[in-house]
């Protein structure tokens, strides 16, 4: 059986329900191998948090992680790789993942896939281009098969990991270490789900006037995270870390609730792979409504109330 | 300084696209400069404008880098007419249907060869929305990486450049002495609207237009190979219904009917 690499996804120290998605996407192609890459003193609590279809462990500590960031971790990914030569390397599809999987695939000559929204045992990705238009099977043909695939779209198998763990010295290679991170301020976690990982999300846009009281309320009922539309981040409204579409984040929800959003092609690049789309909006004519389940034409401050309640007093 | 913005033709972002023999059918739709590129031509201008210009005769210049078919001049004129001083594209038959491996390696080429000081890009195409060719071109010059830049401070006399980089997990602040690759985020800016004498000075701006055989790189097929590729079925529209005061428990029935909640 062949073996294939997972790179385990972090949010800060914490592992993200990504890798257990991973490991599942992987265990169909071979034996899985989880990579750990984190600072000095951390790898223990990854290891021991990780869950899903996990045969082996390796794990990586660096010091230069914090200061070189996406080139250290590459770099690092790479030696392994050129050391163990898997089959496959799977990494989540985030801005993160997607350098560090474009620097490994330069360092060991490699193809890459982005953005996956499944993964077949022979390798074949599956992937929806196009805002979702157009669905396109495809295949590594030359080196380790690199993709990076999407978070929530793999059902994960999250049974417990007893994988065996080694634990190997590399260092960063001075070429890595060009660029300084001189101060990191991550971004504070909310209370709600993260947006990509949500079963549920609740996005508002131009026509919440800058009061997402309404949307957050309707996404807290349903246990949501909140998205915003472009015009609702460039006006300041919302965080871009928020923002849904094509230079935004792209989910696929079961369910994704656009409030006052019109759903130019660049939010529904972002949002249309979405299970079940259900529409609040005042213009009947807007085209968010072509792509909706269900849609209500109506007043955003009138319907997510009533909406809100009616959600607590069923779940109540 | 000696800047260099990467950018690419791509179909308009309302434009239907199709994949035709495993690529995607470029000849049927109107094209256009990828607007995400836009904000990295109008950076580098800005950085050159706040050192003495980029004019004939002055420290600076903003040299635009294409990859693509000889159609792609169209765009690489609109990044001309913001300003920047000359482009080099590079086309040839042999790039059709070219992956990220390829075109970074191309595009790199043309860089190490220019003595460039920083390199610019967008931080994805609106098509292939890959988001890995700067951190590739990074990566193949063993430059410094410095991509999703929400800000970006040059000091050229101590040739160095520090920038905010703004990612789904947080904001650093980083730096790096010259030569340098850079991706900037479309909040960094609003780009300039070409001007009537910028439109008509680009018509006498030199657009290189070199083949692989001529920047000496040598091209490989595409290493992700598509297999197939199908249009989805367009999403039916669904039930829709005024609101006149139940709207919302409407909504809640229909969630509760699906057994959303």
């Amino acid at each position: 059986m062949s073996n294939v690499f997972i790179l385990v996804d972090l949010q800060g120290d914490a592992v993200s329900k990504t890798t257990a998605e991973l490991a599942t996407a992987g265990a169909r192609m071979g034996d899985v191998t989880a990579i750990v890459v984190a600072a000095p003193g951390k790898s223990g609590a990854i290891v021991s948090a990780l869950t899903g279809p996990i045969s082996s462990v390796i794990s990586i500590e660096s010091e230069d992680l914090a200061t070189h960031g996406v080139p250290a971790y590459a770099d690092l990914i790479s030696q392994i790789v050129t050391e163990k030569k898997p089959a496959a390397l799977l990494i989540a599809s985030h801005a993160f993942g997607k350098e560090v999987a474009a620097r490994v695939a330069i360092a060991t000559d490699s193809g890459i896939i982005t953005d996956a929204v499944d993964v077949a045992a022979d390798g074949t990705a599956t992937q929806l281009v196009f805002g979702g238009s157009t669905t396109v099977h495809s295949k590594i043909s030359h080196g380790v098969s690199i993709m990076t695939i999407r978070p929530n779209t793999i059902e994960a198998n999250t049974a417990a990991a007893t994988p065996t763990v080694e634990n190997a010295t590399k260092s960063v290679s001075d070429v890595a270490k060009k660029a300084t991170i001189t101060s990191s301020k991550p971004f504070v976690k909310g209370g709600r789900p993260e947006l990509t990982e949500a079963n549920i999300v609740v996005s508002g846009g131009r026509g919440t006037n800058g009061d997402f009281a309404a949307v957050e309320g309707l996404a807290d009922a349903l246990g949501a995270a909140v998205g915003a539309s472009r015009a609702a981040t460039d006006a300041g409204w919302y965080p871009h870390t928020h923002q849904v579409g094509q230079t935004g984040k792209t989910v696929s929800p079961q369910l994704y609730v656009a409030c006052g959003i019109s759903g130019a092609i660049q939010h529904r690049a972002g949002m249309q792979t979405s299970k079940t789309i259900v529409v609040v909006n005042k213009d009947g004519e807007a085209p968010i409504f072509d792509i909706a389940d269900f849609g209500v034409i109506g007043d955003l401050f009138a319907v997510l109330p009533k909406a809100t309640e009616g959600v607590i007093a069923r779940k109540s | 300084m000696k800047i260099a913005v990467c950018v690419k033709q791509v179909p308009d972002s309302w434009a239907e696209k199709k994949m035709i023999n495993g690529t995607l059918d470029r000849e049927g739709v109107d094209a256009v400069l990828n607007d995400l590129d836009e904000y990295a031509v109008e950076e580098a201008l800005r950085i050159a404008e706040a050192h003495g210009g980029n004019e004939e005769g002055s420290a600076n210049s903003v040299t635009i880098i294409s990859m693509g078919p000889e159609r792609a001049t169209e765009a690489i004129r609109k990044a001309l007419s913001m300003g920047a001083n000359d482009a080099i594209l590079i086309s040839d038959s042999a790039l059709a249907g070219a992956d990220a491996i390829t075109t970074s390696a191309v595009l790199a080429k043309v860089i190490e060869t220019g003595g460039f000081d920083l390199v610019l890009c967008g931080t994805e195409s609106t098509d292939a929305r890959m988001s890995v060719v700067p951190a590739m071109i990074s990566a193949r010059l063993g430059w410094a990486q410095l991509t999703f830049a929400g800000s970006v401070v040059v000091d050229p006399g101590a040739s160095t450049v520090a920038i905010t980089r703004v990612t789904d997990a947080g904001v650093d602040s980083m730096g790096a002495s010259f030569p340098a690759v850079l991706s900037v985020i479309e909040k960094i800016n609003e780009p300039r609207y070409p001007s009537f004498k910028g439109i008509m000075a680009s018509k006498k701006k030199t657009i290189d237009v070199r083949d692989c055989a001529a920047i000496g790189v040598s091209v490989q097929g595409a290493w992700s190979l598509v297999a197939d590729s199908a249009p989805r079925p367009p999403r039916a529209a669904g039930i829709k219904v005024t609101d006149s005061g139940d709207g919302g428990k409407e909504l809640v029935d229909f969630l509760a009917g699906k057994k959303l909640i």
